[in-house]
């Protein structure tokens, strides 16, 4: 029983260390990486490089390793028209994700924060609540 | 007496420039690389100029002048133009005007036609000068600013008529764009006024789709590629098949099969034509127009597609064709008479596979309809074996154009580089 418990955390320790040298983790043992894998690689792509004039790269750049709420909100609500990021000019429309749980946008933001070269720190699921609870009910 | 002597001269040698410029191939010394093409045997090609900006659509002028339009202003101008002044094919003149980026270029009755994502303009070619010496006259005016499919493209046929591509801002009409799961509305309110072709008048100031376009084909979802095939007086198109069935509909899909559905469609259209977007898709392992998923599909029902407009050829998913053009030039071998070339940008949507397209190809054709399987025509664009990330390809092929002696001019969206491709 205990052995079941070690190995994958001792797993995702060595694994969670390879992130830190931006290495994508295993979307096996990674959530962050699986919601990740299933929403986000299509325009965003393997390398994090997006899609030149489309969709916008994720890495290395303040969008992603900036403001945590800004960076929610447009994982939520999505995003149309011109974003400019590392100074080129992207067009293609960010769906709305407000159908993933709490659980999932913190686990796929704090995964794009901490691989594809960015260091940035975690997400939790209550600032996503937060955020979600703010855009339903704007001032 | 002595003076209508001279003008004799002076003109004879304005004609003789301007036959150098543009019928000289044989002198032309390509690129030691080719440019970095790969091309059939007896081709040949120079770059002609590079570092344009984000390059679209492409036309050259009778005398050899090469114009393209640009995705994004370079110093507050959208078009640039270029002029090569000792014949060796290189532009040695670059020159920048207009005030609005867009994609549709070409040259029609002395202007230069140009579609911005909201209007169609044109300029009237200058005598001699590169650039339009008079203010542009606006054709068509008013489309309706979007951020999905945007670019406007045009073509022309003989009869004083402009049509334009007006792409659809969705990817396939769900109630929620690009979300999982979610169905398609029905009918889709998106093709009142997107996801076709408009026929307008070429030569009318300040058209309007509402008041004077005419929706000549609806159900097409983007078609960048547009020409008029002169040969036969058909307009043809390519068009941008729907993205993400995998990830929208997992259950039906895998990755594998959304790297290979739906199929690029190529069509000859005619008037009240439906293609079938967003309700069908072409797969081309079973040659059938299917019902999308978003629609109830399921991979292999047909139902209302069986109505629907085919496909007169059938192209790997996703790479995108960006440009056509029929060859109607008498430098080519006899196999590209009349044939046509398709500009492909190359994929982004077969991830987690690797890239496809980043090459021009080429169907011939004999009469109205191809003639035999089609063909990559010049590759080696992306400068790489294998494409993973579609940001890695260092040209992505976009425009197409011929000069007035046959040769072939390429555009690339990524830096603005123009290839010109010749035979000797």
């Amino acid at each position: 029983m205990i052995k079941r418990i070690i190995l994958p955390v001792l797993l995702s320790l060595i694994l969670h260390s390879c992130a830190e040298k931006n290495k994508p983790a295993d979307a096996a043992t990674d959530p962050g990486k699986e919601v990740y894998m299933k929403y986000c690689l299509a325009c965003h792509q393997m390398d994090g490089s997006g899609v030149p004039g489309l969709y916008p790269p994720i890495r290395k750049t303040d969008w992603v390793e900036g403001d945590k709420t800004r960076l929610i909100g447009l994982l939520i609500n999505g995003q149309q028209g011109v974003i400019i990021v590392n100074g080129k000019k992207y067009q293609g429309d960010m769906p709305s994700h407000q159908y993933l749980t709490d659980e999932q946008v913190a686990q796929v933001l704090t995964y794009i924060r901490s691989n594809y070269g960015n260091l940035a720190d975690p997400v939790k699921p209550d600032e996503v609540a937060a955020v979600r609870n703010q855009s339903a009910n704007p001032r | 007496m002595m003076k209508s002597y001279n003008l004799i001269l002076v003109i004879s040698l304005m004609i003789l420039t301007s036959c150098n410029r543009a019928l000289k191939t044989t002198n032309l010394i390509p690129d030691p690389d080719n440019g970095g093409l790969t091309l059939p045997k007896g081709f040949k090609a120079l770059v002609v100029a590079e570092n344009l900006g984000r390059g679209r659509h492409i036309a050259v002028s009778e005398n050899g002048d090469v114009y393209l339009a640009l995705e994004e202003l370079h110093n507050n101008h959208g078009i640039a133009a270029l002029r090569d002044t000792n014949q060796d094919g290189r532009a040695d003149i670059r020159a920048y005007f207009g005030n609005l980026p867009g994609t549709g270029l070409q040259i029609h009755k002395g202007y230069l036609y140009f579609a911005h994502d909201t209007c169609v303009i044109r300029y009237k070619l200058a005598t001699s000068a590169l650039l339009p010496d008079t203010a542009p006259e606006t054709i068509v005016f008013g489309f309706t600013r979007q951020y999905q499919h945007s670019s406007k493209t045009i073509a022309f046929d003989n009869a004083g008529n402009l049509y334009v591509n007006v792409g659809a801002p969705s990817n396939s009409c769900q109630q929620n764009d690009r979300t999982p799961a979610s169905r398609g509305i029905d009918p889709c309110p998106i093709l009142e006024e997107y996801g076709g072709i408009w026929r307008f008048r070429d030569d009318v100031l300040n058209q309007t789709q509402k008041k004077d376009g005419h929706r000549f084909a609806t159900g097409l979802r983007n078609c960048v590629a547009i020409d008029w095939n002169t040969t036969v007086n058909n307009l043809y198109v390519v068009q941008h098949g729907r993205d993400q069935l995998n990830q929208l509909f997992p259950e039906y899909y895998t990755d594998s099969d959304n790297a290979g559905l739906p199929a690029e469609e190529f069509f000859m259209l005619q008037d009240g034509d439906d293609c079938g977007w967003p309700y069908c898709y072409y797969d081309d392992q079973m040659n059938l127009k299917v019902l999308a998923p978003e629609y109830g599909g399921n991979g292999e029902m047909t139902e209302r597609c069986a109505e629907k407009k085919d496909p007169i050829m059938a192209f790997p998913a996703h790479i995108a064709p960006n440009d056509l053009l029929f060859y109607t030039g008498s430098q080519f071998p006899k196999h590209y008479s009349n044939g046509s070339f398709i500009a492909f940008h190359g994929s982004w949507n077969r991830t987690p596979m690797n890239q496809e397209g980043f090459y021009v190809a080429f169907v011939p054709f004999n009469n109205t309809l191809p003639s035999g399987k089609w063909e990559i025509f010049a590759n080696g664009f992306a400068g790489m074996e294998t494409v993973n990330n579609p940001g890695d390809a260092i040209h992505r092929p976009t425009g197409l154009a011929f000069g007035t002696d046959g040769s072939l001019y390429i555009s690339d969206s990524v830096i603005g580089t123009i290839w010109r491709i010749f035979y000797q």
